[in-house]
């Protein structure tokens, strides 16, 4: 956490409006996500987003254990946004923080409202998220990770969600915030969306901004949401296309030898 | 996982549903309107700062103490604050013994975001010896009784109880500190409000009580600072929230909070 030497910078953002790694204020950090790339969970997603590395996996709909936590009209959504130790510059306890419990719950609650719960009563879905390596904005990777997980998982959804940051350091309103300008802005605000109808499943905001302000971040992290969802539906594709192509694959080879046996 | 919420009947909540569709609630406020804060401060003695807040039927008490402790590595010229939540059972049967769960620390964070954030208290006048000793400022609240919104009255408690809030003197000679007899107040630069909503369909409540939290489909808790700027918001809750009643609610808590700041 004391990583940022005081004196090594000036501004995080100079005079044209250009920000400590290059970015423009509305620019996103390059981001890349991977569907399904572990075998035993249902669904899962590693993402890529400037340092942040972010693995999901969803269990379920299962059965749930304990039962006495079963309910009778609608799966139960479970969540658990973890840190591993050496994901941040002074090693993490593994002890699950008060940050962690707090994130699962808002974590949960965002990708609760995408998910037809009531299809799998006394079912649990059960979202892990493991952050590897935290660079600024991981609630948001993990809630983009995991809802393309689920996905993956084919767990039935409203819509996929989407979550990105939005801050103001220096007086500028930002896109995507890093670990730096988080620390050393002047407002940070998490947000997630059902990009279909724009409703908001998860709004958190810390620091300080006016109405005026508010509004204008408002706008800009729905814009950056709406290009990260862009990325979660190609990953999505890019999966099953290539499914796709090896059942093609294979299904042509099949008809070759059956002509030959012909 | 402790619910905080109880089971209410179809009936009843079909009647609070249709209720708000004509503007109305169960117990004859508006959907604008709190119920009657009643804010004691010095009720505990053996605390450096404490207030009772009764919001309706919702009681909690908050407690300040103040001890001498580290900085954290990373701001080593600060005070700490730590701000904590008790859910204790004879406050609700829907309350458990045991350590807080997600719903005590939610609430404890966002509180605690409110006043750091917001720079409420002026941590750097409490550093006694940098990076060595500082004021280690605990905020704890518990709640006595449980009927809804106990983000709001929690989080009036705590600023009511930090603005009565005397901490001794110091002096420090050879690397030592004296502690003196002589009491100082807290800086408190702002007053941070918060605002909670509760959305029942499509309609925003605000300081929802039990029987409508258990209704409600999401939260949203909203603080304004002083000077009518936001410091903090925190969306709970499994539904979701559109842009337009998101704006409408900034508006509301907005007033909302400068009518209670007065009452701080």
């Amino acid at each position: 956490m004391t990583r940022i030497n005081q004196n090594s910078y000036e501004r995080l953002i100079d005079e044209n409006e250009i920000r400590i790694d290059g970015r423009k204020l509305d620019e996103l950090r390059p981001i890349n996500i991977e569907v399904g790339i572990l075998t035993n969970a249902y669904g899962s997603a590693l993402l890529h987003h400037g340092k942040n590395k972010i693995l999901a996996a969803v269990f379920g709909p299962r059965e749930l254990h304990p039962r006495h936590l079963a309910l009778p009209d609608r799966a139960l959504v479970r969540c658990e946004y973890r840190m591993t130790t050496f994901s941040v510059e002074e090693r993490k306890s593994p002890a699950p923080s008060r940050r962690e419990i707090e994130l699962s719950k808002v974590i949960r609650e965002s990708l609760e409202p995408a998910i037809f719960t009531h299809l799998y009563p006394r079912t649990s879905v059960d979202v892990f998220i493991e952050v590897l390596q935290a660079d600024g904005g991981t609630r948001c990777d993990g809630i983009t990770a995991a809802s393309t997980a689920l996905a993956d998982a084919g767990v039935p959804l409203r819509d996929l969600v989407v979550a990105c940051a939005v801050g103001k350091v220096e007086g500028h309103i930002l896109l995507d915030l890093d670990d730096i300008e988080d620390k050393k802005g002047e407002a940070d605000m998490p947000i997630a969306i059902l990009p279909r109808n724009k409703e908001v499943t998860l709004l958190q905001m810390d620091g300080q901004l006016s109405r005026e302000e508010f509004q204008r971040a408002l706008d800009l992290a729905i814009k950056g949401c709406e290009q990260i969802h862009e990325m979660q539906k190609e990953a999505l594709r890019k999966k099953y296309s290539e499914i796709q192509e090896e059942v093609l694959e294979e299904l042509n080879e099949f008809s070759e030898k059956e002509e030959n046996q012909d | 996982m402790m619910k905080t919420h109880q089971i209410i009947s179809e009936i009843e909540r079909e009647h609070i549903r249709s209720l708000v569709k004509k503007g109305l609630r169960i117990d004859g406020r508006s959907l604008d309107d709190f119920r009657e804060i009643q804010i004691k401060t010095g009720v505990v003695e053996k605390a450096e700062g404490s207030a009772e807040v009764q919001l309706g039927n919702t009681k909690v008490l908050a407690g300040i103490k103040a001890e001498i402790g580290p900085p954290f590595s990373d701001t080593p010229n600060n005070a700490v604050v730590t701000v904590n939540i008790e859910f204790i059972p004879l406050a609700s049967p829907l309350f458990e013994s045991g350590p807080p769960g997600e719903a005590a620390i939610e609430i404890a964070r966002v509180i605690d975001r409110g006043i750091r954030e917001t720079k409420a208290i002026d941590l750097k006048s409490l550093c006694i010896i940098p990076g060595d000793k500082v004021w280690v400022i605990f905020v704890d609240i518990y709640i006595l009784d449980h009927d809804g919104n106990l983000f709001d009255a929690s989080s009036i408690g705590a600023l009511a109880a930090l603005l009565t809030t005397k901490i001794k003197k110091t002096n420090v000679q050879n690397g030592e500190v004296e502690l003196l007899d002589e009491l100082q107040p807290l800086s408190i630069a702002t007053k941070p409000i918060s605002t909670t909503f509760a959305k029942i369909r499509d309609e925003l409540l605000i300081d929802p009580s039990l029987i409508e939290e258990s209704v409600a489909d999401a939260r949203l808790t909203i603080t304004h600072d002083s000077d009518g700027n936001l410091c903090a918001m925190q969306k709970g809750g499994k539904g979701s929230f559109t842009l337009e009643s998101i704006l409408k609610a900034v508006d509301i808590a907005r007033m909302k909070s400068e009518e209670i700041r007065e009452k701080i």
